[in-house]
């Protein structure tokens, strides 16, 4: 199976400071790939490197290649918009827009160009669907996004994610902020997700890690210690320090 | 003396500093009222002021340059100051030039304004040549306005959450286009009241039009729609005395028999429109607010 996503020696600098170092690694399509470690350890870093947030910040500069679908997303003539577009973020605090849910989910293909309202009502309705919150919402599409729950808010983010029509949805500790129930549900969503989309999900929970995803990769100080199929990883790690990540020993 | 008391002395202090506020406010209000309310009636608020000799007459001319001059000053500030608080907020990368201009911004905005008058006077008034004219106030106000309204653009802005900038910047939405839909509809209740606070201080200013907008009022005819005729009242480039340079120019001269009556009930006037002013605005501010948050 070719690679989705395949990075290759790639360090990221904040100023003097170097948070990813030499990172290789490869993303299968239709897969969940979790990332686990310790906190400051880079996870952050990287999923951001994936869709090139982190070229606002002041002072970034990265060396090495992230590869999606075989075309470097470093190179100079890669179009953020395009790149964006195809790799959709959910972040860890639910980030609705103080505006309709309607509108939130139609926000970027309104951008995009797509104005008839047929073709919106669709959208909106299918990726609420696919988010699982349609039923909960289908009756208040045009009150506030903030009046949902925590947990509804994330959903609502993923499906304006999912109406961009991205081929892969990133996800930085999207349930760190909802309580069991919200968790389990985000969860069941990941896992149906998956036959459509490419997903990488950083996560403190691993059980949630276990759960969710086909493979796990561990971080310790900007660079990756250990990378395998999920059941292998967390039964039968092979590094020592994963071993002591994951039994508990620090992190 | 246990934590429990001091709390309860604190509270006492903060609920007795909002008492005072509040009175202050009130009294200072209903002294203003009290004394101009009787001259207020509808030929004050609609009629020319009669001549120096005789007094009697109204302030109408002035209310409405009031509120011209309002309306063309923040036709002015507005775009200036969305232009220059949005680049401040977005835009400007850290560094001496920026620090250099929030500098400039700083001093520009402790200017007294009578120095501001001055200004004027040299370069709208005499270097244009358009002599004492509704423009001339109109910039006038703006050079002080500005910095005002280019920090409360940039505050709003740089207050929306980072959050919401990121998600729409990871949609694949340009920054030109995330400033647009995203950041200046949630700025928009900071910028409005930035925008009434600006507004009031032209409302309240004498000093700076002294010699830029003037202190006279020409005789102008209501019926006249002709932007370039001088007896027009939207003529932006005659002359005009608003309600506040009226006032101090009733007091200051204190030729006309009446002078005492004119300046109460102009201060009335003036606290009166500021009040419906701000109600206006606020209400406006949320109508606006309301439809671009949801549809
Ligand atoms: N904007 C930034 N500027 C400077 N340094 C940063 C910035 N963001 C992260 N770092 C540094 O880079 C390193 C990796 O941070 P990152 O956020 O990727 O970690 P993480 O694994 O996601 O941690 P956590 O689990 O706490 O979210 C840390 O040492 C952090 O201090
Ligand atoms: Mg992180």
């Amino acid at each position: 199976m070719t690679d989705k996503i395949s990075i290759e020696d790639f360090d990221l600098y904040y100023g003097e400071n170097q948070a990813l170092k030499k990172i290789r690694l490869n993303i299968i399509p239709n897969q969940v790939t979790a990332f686990i470690g310790p906190s400051g350890c880079g996870k952050s870093t990287l999923l951001r490197s994936m869709n090139r947030m982190n070229d606002m910040i002041p002072g970034v500069h990265t060396s090495g290649r992230i590869a999606i679908d075989g075309k470097n997303i470093y190179d100079r003539e890669t179009d953020l918009v395009q790149l964006r577009k195809n790799v959709g973020m959910v972040f860890q605090q639910p980030n609705p827009f103080p505006i309709s849910i309607y509108d939130n989910v139609a926000y970027g293909p309104r951008i995009h160009g797509i104005k008839t309202k047929k073709k919106l009502d669709e959208i909106v309705e299918r990726t609420l669907k696919q988010a699982n919150l349609w039923d909960e919402v289908k009756d208040r599409l045009h009150l506030s996004a903030m009046g949902l729950s925590g947990g509804q808010q994330q959903r609502l983010v993923i499906a304006r994610v999912l109406a961009v029509e991205p081929d892969v949805i990133l996800m930085d500790e999207p349930a760190s902020a909802l309580d069991p129930i919200s968790t389990e549900r985000l969860e069941e969503l990941v896992i149906q997700l998956k036959k459509d989309y490419t997903i990488v999900i950083v996560t403190h929970n691993m059980q949630q890690a276990a759960r969710v995803s086909d493979k796990t990769v561990f971080f310790l100080n900007g660079e990756i210690i250990e990378v395998n199929d999920t059941e292998q990883l967390f039964t039968h790690p092979e590094d020592q320090r994963t071993e002591q990540y994951i039994s508990g020993q620090f992190g | 003396m246990n934590a429990k008391t001091i709390d309860r002395i604190a509270t006492f202090c903060f609920y007795s500093i909002a008492v005072l506020i509040v009175g202050i406010l009130l009294g200072l209000v209903s002294f203003i009222l009290i004394r101009g309310l009787g001259v207020i009636d509808w030929s004050f608020v609609t009629e020319a002021p009669g001549s120096v000799l005789t007094g009697g007459g109204g302030v109408g001319p002035q209310l409405f340059n009031s509120f011209y001059l309002l309306i063309l000053t923040m036709l002015i500030t507005i775009p200036l100051g969305l232009g220059g608080g949005i680049y401040m907020a977005e835009y400007a990368k850290p560094g001496k030039l920026t620090d250099f201009i929030r500098l400039s911004i700083e001093v520009l905005s402790s200017l007294p304004s009578i120095v501001v008058g001055l200004f004027g006077l040299l370069v709208f008034v005499q270097y244009t040549g358009w002599g004492y004219s509704m423009l001339a106030g109109a910039l006038a106000l703006t050079v002080f306005n500005l910095p005002l309204m280019v920090r409360i653009v940039e505050q709003s802005l740089t207050a929306v959450p980072r959050e919401q900038r990121e998600a729409s910047f990871a949609l694949g939405v340009t920054h030109w286009q995330t400033i647009l839909k995203i950041l200046i509809p949630a700025a928009l209740p900071g910028i409005i009241t930035g925008t009434i606070l600006a507004s009031g201080r032209v409302f309240g200013e004498a000093a700076a039009l002294l010699f830029t907008a003037g202190m006279t009022s020409p005789p102008l005819d209501f019926t006249n729609w002709d932007f370039t005729s001088p007896t027009s009242p939207l003529n932006p480039f005659r002359p005009a005395s608003t309600l506040a340079v009226h006032i101090w120019k009733v007091n200051a001269e204190g030729i006309i028999p009446d002078a005492k009556e004119v300046a109460s009930g102009a201060s009335a006037l003036l606290v009166i429109a500021i009040l419906i002013f701000n109600l206006v605005a606020r209400w406006l501010g949320r109508f606006i607010h309301a439809r671009l948050t949801s549809s």
